[in-house]
């Protein structure tokens, strides 16, 4: 088969789009820069092209052309930028990929989303995956990522098995989002926790999200229109987690507690001025993720089990054993 | 007066939970010759059930009943009727006396041609007016139920203060007819009722007119002797005699200000062959406030028919009655004169021979039967371990007497919940104890033991100890005793102190009672030679139905941890005893304070009450170094259930729970699989003896759910068996830990963890949705600041729990709860919330004060 996997600069699109070829499916990779996944042991082919660009449909659409399945993982991430920017790219990119595949007769559509699009900042306890609801989402990204999931969801029919996947928290050896900011703080001495840091987190470690993406595309039939979250199943309190990724990478712990109802105001003051400041740096706090930081947000993953025929493979102990390997 | 004529009619649509098609409309011609039409709502005809009957009260309507006309028991037709004048029933512009009502009743029912089996159902006033319909009716009568009415106003007591405010009659036409206060009030008698039910229960009564019969209704409810509907409610309760063998139900809420528990008292004493359930915080509209009423009533119904549950005694040998003892010994001159209890108060040493126990307790049983305590009365005893509540309790039996206990560990909120409940019709206790329930009204005497209070009102004792005692002398000296009980009378009602919700009376028989002696004496081979000392406050009172001597050692029983090493010693030296049982909690202490204190005689340590830790034991080697140490393992509904001793212990090992060894003589031990979980070893404790409670007072419904089929006890706890055939308890069941992977059991778990250093007592919890939950651990830390455990801790107890159970998170506290009693069953119930609001983030000064929430949390994180 065939396989599209757009953003794959990421550590987890990388991941995907290996996982793929290792099996013998034939890979197109789809991302802005260079992959750097051409010319490695596997039949991947190398397509560069910015999905939230209008003039690059075309090579989208040559790109899916023949392909069985796409996974969608281009996105713009992150806290910065203008919602104009977020929505071009997250809303308008996704909306290109679904037509593009749609019209070239795709038959399983994985669409990466995020559990953020239906996260209101209160605590999230055991819960399933509940609608995406861009009204109620917090900052840019997950409100964007919100509309566009539901634009995937809508584009499910018989022809085209539509499938959400929102890995919460994926980590690994080589991620630059979560591992690497945390010690780069931690480095520099800036890591402070939020709150007490006893809020439990679900996380990912990265092979066990890629193992169900792969999972996602395999079971897309028997799952169109559903969004599922996926996790470790092991959450954790951020007080341990966030300890556990420094003693992993050798670098000091958190030194300081900062107050939840200080975090959240510094981060309002702070999205602000880096809003009205236009800067382009990702900022040390912002409300958002004092919010993330400071309540529970973990999942029921038994039907996400369930539909998947999925279960991770890597333990929490076992990734903070291999993360600490890839510091060594 | 507004007695406007007005047809009958149908509800209009969309009131919440009732169904246009029960509606029927039924004309009927009254006594009067006069044409009539009810409304009622009907279900239509059953299959081969009965009929329900159902009978609303002022000022509702057959809307009261729509839940059980919605899940009506299988097979069986509900009508639910409204009265004429109220509802949807006619404005007949008549004042229809209770008289009439009832006349009216039965020419509705012979125009529905019920001729079926039927159960009347009733509410409030509705009440006699359904019993004289029952009464009428007998030949096709099959059951009764009742829930918070009246037949009769007891003797000892004025009407509800609400009812005579009602009656004045310049209130009553303006609160019940003119205004909806009286309507409007009934609703909110146990808080605020939801609106949509408030709109269905005000639906035909929106205006003055349609609202004449409340006031009516009120108007006759005959408080004086000379009202004409007096004669017709006395006929009502006289004739309920007749009903003796109909099959009746009770269903109560307590918090009524209008038909509180004494009217339920008052019913029991006319139909005491009745089952009770009293919905613990529901009120008035009990129907309303306890969503479980209608399963309950589903399940009694259709309990009808099959055989009756009691298998009724065999009669038992004399020798086995309870008292037998003390009258043998009494009269056997090698041991009258040899101490049969002793005890100590204020250090001053008490005791009593066998023959002046003998004596004691003829003549207080005399006493008790001269003051007006008959056989089957509830006694209320309100009195520590010590010569006068053993002679006390012995006489009540002996009498026929029901006495009624509380463990002082309930608390006096719990003290007073548990009596008002049980409704003594006297009180003996000391002076503490009757001002404890100095509101409790009771309908005989109140006896005051020891010392008056400064305040000699706050008691309100009506005797003393000394003068009942005193009016029993002659009676006793004479021989003359009422007569001794059957095996099959009701004997006690004991209420412990629960881990959870409010204490639930257990009630005893005494063949029951009976039993349990035996099975102590079979487990323990207890002979005529032992001796014992009881720290652990039931087992005070055995002594003499063991026949055996008993001493209490110097010592707060209701704090098992105020017994010391030198107290025990001279209890076991006053009897040179031979036995000896004590709480875990009461053996720490002794081990802490027992230093050069060592007893040789004594044969057999028990301990029970808490998990005895087997370090325990062994260092009461110390202190008692012939005595084998035995735990065994029970609960308040029966005892024993098992018993293991400290060679049994440490040969089971380690294992997933905590071995209590195998069953007691005469007792089944079964495992029932839990829910969804198949293949399992472990599952519900189930137990059946000889010697296991009767049923618990006043809670059908719990005890119909507590009981299998085939009558096993469950004992709520979870356990398994190992090959050896030994029994394991590893928890609660309402502790179980859902994991997505499983049902995790708590006590293996703490047990682990407990053996971590610095690890004072842990608990195991889970947080999150059953089903998804995720396992966290609290362990108790001396000094420390409750939250997050430290990293090198954490670690530790995970390492503790093992690699095959993820542990979310470890907490740590400084103090968790425990229960007051044995100061060891962790409240794990209370552990989950603190641990579910920790760690779901936010700030703790988010949860508003006062919340139940931070009430928990104030209990676990300090």
């Amino acid at each position: 088969m065939r396989v599209v996997v757009t953003g794959a600069t990421s550590r987890l699109g990388r991941g995907v789009a290996e996982a793929f070829a290792a099996r013998g499916d034939s890979v197109v990779v789809m991302q802005r820069g260079e992959s750097g996944l051409v010319g490695a042991e596997f039949d991947v082919t190398e397509v560069r092209a910015d999905v939230g660009d209008p003039s690059d449909r075309e090579a989208v659409r040559l790109a899916v052309s023949g392909a069985g399945a796409v996974v969608h993982l281009a996105a713009k991430v992150g806290i910065v930028g203008s919602a104009a920017e977020f929505a071009r790219v997250n809303i308008g990119g996704t909306q290109t990929v679904l037509t593009a595949a749609r019209d070239a007769g795709v038959a399983r559509f994985v669409q990466v989303s995020s559990p953020s699009v239906a996260h209101s900042g209160h605590s999230l306890v055991g819960v399933g995956a509940e609608p995406a609801d861009p009204s109620a989402a917090r900052g840019h990204y997950s409100r964007t990522k919100a509309s566009a999931e539901i634009a995937a969801l809508a584009s499910n029919c018989d022809a085209m098995s539509v499938v959400a996947i929102r890995p919460h928290l994926v980590w690994g050896p080589g991620d630059t989002q979560l591992v690497g900011r945390i010690i780069e703080r931690a480095r520099s001495g800036r890591l402070a926790l939020v709150g007490n840091g006893s809020a439990l987190i679900d996380t990912t470690y990265v092979d066990n999200a890629v193992d169900a993406l792969v999972a996602a595309v395999d079971r897309a039939p028997l799952l169109g229109g559903q969004a599922l979250v996926v996790s470790n199943g092991e959450p954790r309190s951020v007080a341990e987690l966030v300890a556990r990724i420094c003693a992993a990478a050798g670098v000091p712990g958190p030194k300081r507690n900062v107050p939840t109802s200080m975090a959240k105001f510094a981060g309002g003051i702070v999205e602000t001025a880096w809003a009205l400041t236009r800067r382009t740096s990702e900022p040390p706090l912002t409300r958002f993720l004092a919010e993330q930081l400071s309540t529970a947000h973990w999942f029921d993953q038994r039907h996400t089990r369930e539909a998947l025929a999925w279960s991770p493979r890597i333990s929490l102990d076992e990734g903070f054993d291999l993360l600490a390997a890839s510091y060594r | 007066m507004n007695h406007r004529a007005a047809p009958a009619s149908l509800p209009p649509a969309g009131l919440v939970g009732l169904r246009p098609e029960w509606s029927r409309l039924i004309p009927i011609i009254d006594a009067d010759d006069v044409s009539r039409t009810f409304h009622v709502l009907d279900t239509g005809v059953g299959s081969g059930g009965g009929t329900l009957l159902c009978v609303h009260g002022n000022p509702t309507w057959s809307y009261l009943w729509r839940r059980l006309l919605a899940e009506a028991p299988e097979g069986w037709r509900v009508i639910a009727v409204d009265h004429l004048d109220m509802g949807f029933s006619e404005r007949t512009g008549t004042v229809r006396p209770l008289a009439r009502r009832i006349d009216d009743l039965g020419r509705l029912t012979d125009a529905l041609d019920l001729t079926g089996p039927v159960v009347t159902v009733a509410h409030d006033w509705g009440g006699p007016i359904s019993l004289g319909w029952a009464e009428a009716h007998v030949a096709q009568l099959v059951g009764v139920v009742l829930t918070n009415t009246a037949v009769h106003q007891p003797a000892h007591s004025a009407a509800p203060s609400i009812i005579r405010l009602a009656r004045t009659p310049a209130l009553r036409q303006l609160t019940c007819a003119t205004t909806t206060t009286f309507l409007e009030g009934t609703l909110r008698l146990n808080g605020r009722p939801d609106s949509l039910v408030r709109q269905g229960f005000l639906a035909p009564y929106r205006s003055a007119a349609r609202r004449q019969a409340i006031s009516d209704f009120v108007a006759d409810i005959p408080l004086e002797a000379t009202h004409p509907t007096m004669a017709t409610l006395d006929a009502v309760a006289n004739g309920l005699a007749a009903l003796h063998d109909v099959p009746a139900l009770f269903v109560w809420g307590p918090r009524d200000p209008v038909f509180g528990d004494r009217y339920l008292a008052d019913l029991l004493k006319r139909m005491p062959h009745a089952d009770v359930h009293r919905f613990e915080g529901a009120g008035h509209l009990v129907i309303e406030d306890a969503p479980d009423l209608v399963p309950a009533l589903a399940a009694w119904v259709g309990d009808l028919g099959a055989a009756a549950g009691d298998g009724g005694g065999a009669g038992s040998a004399p020798t086995d009655r309870v008292w037998a003892a003390i009258e043998t010994l009494a009269a056997d001159v090698e041991r009258r004169d040899a101490v049969a209890v002793v005890s100590w108060a204020d250090g001053a040493r008490r005791s009593l021979t066998w023959a002046q126990l003998g004596v004691g307790v003829n003549e207080t049983a005399a006493g008790l039967a001269a003051v007006g305590v008959h056989a089957g009365d509830r006694v209320g005893l309100l009195v520590p371990p010590g010569p006068e509540l053993t002679t006390l309790l012995y006489a009540a039996w002996r009498i026929g007497a029901i006495v009624v206990i509380a463990d002082a560990g309930l608390g006096l909120r719990g003290l007073r919940r548990a009596f008002r409940g049980a409704t003594p019709d006297h009180l003996v206790g000391i002076g503490k104890g009757l001002a404890a329930l100095r509101d409790l009204s009771v309908p005989g005497q109140r006896i005051l033991v020891g010392p008056p209070l400064r305040a000699a009102a706050a008691t309100g004792h009506s005797l003393t100890l000394d003068e009942m005692r005193g009016r029993g002398v002659a009676a006793a000296a004479a021989g003359d005793l009422p007569a001794e009980p059957g095996v099959d009378a009701v004997a006690a009602v004991v209420f412990t102190s629960g881990a959870t919700g409010p204490a639930k009376g257990v009630v005893y028989r005494h063949r029951q009672l009976q039993a349990q002696a035996r099975a102590l004496r079979a487990t323990y081979n207890i002979g005529d030679d032992d001796r014992l000392v009881a720290a652990f406050a039931p087992f005070a009172l055995y002594g003499p139905a063991l026949g055996i001597p008993s001493a209490v050692p110097d010592m707060d029983v209701t704090a098992p941890a105020t017994l010391t090493a030198s107290a025990l010693a001279a209890a076991i030296d006053a009897i040179d005893a031979t036995l000896v049982f004590a709480s875990p909690a009461a053996l720490r202490n002794v081990v802490a304070t027992g230093a050069g204190v060592q007893r040789q005689g004594v044969r057999l340590l028990l301990s029970a009450g808490a998990p005895v830790p087997a370090e325990l034991l062994r260092r009461m080697g110390d202190v008692l170094p012939n005595a084998e140490a035995h735990t065994p393992y029970g609960m308040t509904e029966c005892l024993p259930v098992a018993d293991i001793d400290l060679m049994g212990i440490d040969g089971a090992g380690l294992g997933n729970g905590v071995c209590v060894g195998t069953a007691a003589p005469g007792v089944r031990i079964s495992i029932a699989p839990l829910d969804g979980v198949a293949g399992d070893i472990t599952g519900e404790i189930l137990v059946d003896a000889p010697h296991r409670k009767d049923h618990y007072d006043r809670l059908w419904w719990t005890e119909r759910r507590s009981s299998t089929s085939d009558g096993w006890h469950r004992t709520g706890d979870v356990g398994h068996f190992d090959a050896a055939g030994r029994l394991w308890i590893e928890g609660r069941l309402v502790h179980l830990i859902t994991t997505a992977d499983g049902i995790v059991t708590p006590v293996g778990i703490e047990q682990a963890c407990e053996r971590v250093d610095s690890v004072e007592l842990a608990a195991a919890v889970g947080v999150g949705p059953s089903g998804t939950q995720q396992l966290v651990v609290v362990v108790q830390v001396s000094g420390v600041t409750p939250g997050l455990a430290a990293a090198q801790l954490a670690a530790a107890v995970r390492a503790a729990v093992g690699s095959g159970r993820s542990v979310a998170a470890v907490l740590v506290t400084a103090k968790l709860p425990v229960d007051i009693r044995h100061n060891s069953k962790i409240d794990r119930a209370a552990v989950a919330a603190w641990a579910s609001e920790v760690l779901a983030g936010g700030s703790a000064d988010a949860i508003a004060p006062g919340t139940w929430a931070t009430r928990l949390i104030a209990k676990v994180g300090r």
